[in-house]
């Protein structure tokens, strides 16, 4: 059986909060969606409001305390992510950004990526896809076609049934799938690996290491 | 092992008073703290090398000779030379006749900087950072070992049949460290040429300094300077130490919180736990220094950052006397006790004359290859 890690990054700030639970459901549908192909899953989830003053002390000192670097390792060592945030003034909020912000720019790069987001009213859905999605473009994940947004109404309407459950079935699957598609990831990339070795890097012979 | 101090050379608002120094002020005041690590038995002076306020040490030969004028005994280096944005041509000329006016008390760590756009400024590409700082010091290199050099390269227009002088002191190029806080490159080009390598070791925490250590000393081997231990290795430190460590903190913490680097960001109890900062009694920072031994093994150099933040000259001279009697003579005593002998200690001046089978003058005559004539018109 495979072993397959899913991280889930909740920007919710509120408690309880809405955000987290859109993520949390997501990562329920996912997880059984593996589980049902014959994987088995490791589930992180990750609210980011608990670790909202390392973010910022990240960006100030340029590194993460022991604490963040453990969450970073996670995320960036997972098989797949949801990346889930409220909706602020017609986009990601500050400490989803931030915390995107403080990871490696490589360290997400081919990476599946399910996106979702909440919001006061169903007008800021399309946020997903001119603010959300296109960070992931950057940081060259590949983020799932379904974006999952979930409006107030759709908490009143959230039966088993009712759109919200379809889109994030619809979702997880697409998550899946790209999972499926990778070999089990290896963890996080090492950032003091050697690529190189010094002649090559003076650009002299083929690399090969002198002894 | 050897102890020192290294300084940024920052003008900066000491914000217990509001009161900034004046350039000269702080200028003045790296020139008395130097001297005072040689009265308190340190060995080593290291000053930075910036471009740009609030920072004052432009031209660090100027005030290293200056020092070396005052001094006896104190070893004088830099933290860091900029190799990338300095022709290493002139690096070459300043640092040996430091070597001569000091009578060979200087050494030299290379780094790339802190600041952007100080690469333009000297007409160079951040982007090439690391290839500069491959491509410079190769030529500082045989600048430095070779009479005659004919050079060409992407960085900087090919050298003809040129002679770096004065040569080096009885022969023997200053000893050179690399320092990096988490370019791999750096370690590998230290160990390609066996020289020393510097861990900043200050601001981050000690895993990657721990990282880069093991990384160099691995290569070291590698390319056949000796056993992994036996690879030169430095680290930073920042301490301030009062007889009662709630003493130290307490005076400590407004400069913590407003420091350039880390201010307003975590607190003060965070950072020196994440980092290797020790803010408490002489006896907390010689446990601390000692365990660093642990993550980087046996090492050669120690250098701390005292004067940084706005803290005043008087409080530094205060901690420099508190750092030369009570802290590292333990460190000295308790690291050359632990060390294995096969293990050797950091290079001098004396030590690489030795290791070269003596001193040997190293003048280079010009003679006119055609003529025979030298520049004066005396026939030789």
């Amino acid at each position: 059986m495979t072993r397959r890690t899913l991280a889930v990054v909740s920007a919710g700030l509120s408690q309880p909060s809405s955000t987290r639970l859109l993520a949390d459901q997501l990562a329920a549908a996912t997880r059984d969606e593996l589980v049902r192909r014959g994987s088995d899953v490791e589930l992180h989830v990750v609210d980011l409001r608990e670790y909202a003053h390392d973010v910022v002390n990240n960006m100030l000192t340029g590194f993460a305390p022991a604490a963040l670097r453990e969450v970073v390792d996670t995320v960036t060592g997972a098989d797949g992510l949801i990346a889930v945030t409220p909706i602020f003034s017609a986009s990601y909020n500050g400490l989803f950004k931030s915390f995107f912000d403080v990871l490696d720019s490589e360290s997400l790069v081919d990476r599946p990526v399910l996106i979702g987001a909440t919001g006061g009213t169903a007008r800021h859905s399309l946020a997903l896809e001119h603010a959300v999605r296109p960070m992931f473009a950057y940081l060259r994940s590949v983020v799932v076609p379904t974006a999952v947004f979930a409006a107030p109404e759709d908490w009143s309407d959230g039966t088993a049934d009712g759109a919200l459950r379809a889109r994030i079935r619809r979702a997880a699957g697409e998550l899946t799938d790209q999972i499926e598609r990778r070999p089990p990831a290896t963890g996080p990339a090492d950032p003091f690996a050697l690529t190189t070795d010094f002649l090559q890097m003076l650009g002299r012979g083929d690399g090969a290491p002198v002894s | 092992m050897q102890f020192g101090i290294f300084t940024v050379g920052d003008v900066t608002v000491d914000p217990t008073t509001g009161r900034e120094p004046t350039e000269h002020e702080r200028i003045k005041a790296m020139v008395a703290i130097a001297l005072k690590a040689e009265e308190v038995g340190l060995d080593v002076f290291a000053t930075g090398e910036h471009h740009n306020p609030p920072f004052v040490p432009s031209s660090p030969t100027t005030m290293l000779g200056y020092i070396a004028a005052r001094t006896e005994r104190l070893l004088l280096s830099t933290a860091t030379t900029l190799i990338t944005t300095n022709d290493p041509v002139k690096i070459a000329e300043d640092y040996a006749m430091l070597q001569h006016l000091s009578d060979g008390r200087v050494d030299l760590m290379m780094g790339r900087g802190n600041t952007g756009p100080v690469y333009p400024w000297f007409g160079k590409d951040i982007r090439a950072g690391i290839p500069l700082a491959i491509e410079n010091y190769d030529l500082l290199h045989r600048l430095w070992r070779e009479d005659v050099v004919d050079w060409k390269g992407k960085y900087r227009t090919p050298l003809q049949s040129f002679t770096s002088t004065p040569r080096p002191l009885d022969g023997v190029p200053p000893f050179v460290w690399h320092g990096s806080i988490r370019s791999p490159e750096i370690a590998e080009q230290a160990a390609y040429y066996g020289d020393g390598f510097f861990a900043n070791h200050i601001f981050w925490p000690k895993e990657h300094t721990q990282r880069m250590i093991a990384l160099y000393r691995q290569r070291f081997a590698h390319y056949g300077h000796g056993s992994a231990d036996q690879a030169i290795v430095g680290l930073g430190g920042q301490v301030f130490m009062r007889r009662n460590s709630q003493d130290a903190v307490r005076e400590f913490r407004p400069y913590f919180d407003n420091a350039p680097v880390y201010g307003h960001g975590p607190s003060l109890e965070e950072f020196t736990r994440e980092t290797p900062l020790t803010v408490g009694s002489p006896q907390q920072v010689i446990d601390r220094t000692l365990g660093f031994r642990e993550y980087v093994g046996d090492y050669q150099r120690q250098l701390f950052l005292m004067d940084h933040a706005g803290l005043p000259l008087k409080t530094v001279l205060g901690q420099l006397d508190l750092l030369g009697e009570e802290v590292v003579p333990v460190l000295r005593k308790e690291f050359d006790a632990l060390r294995p002998a096969h293990v050797p200690a950091a290079p001098t001046h004396a030590s690489l004359v030795a290791a070269a089978g003596g001193a040997k003058d190293s003048t280079v005559h010009a003679v006119d290859d055609v003529t025979g004539k030298t520049p004066e018109g005396a026939t030789r």
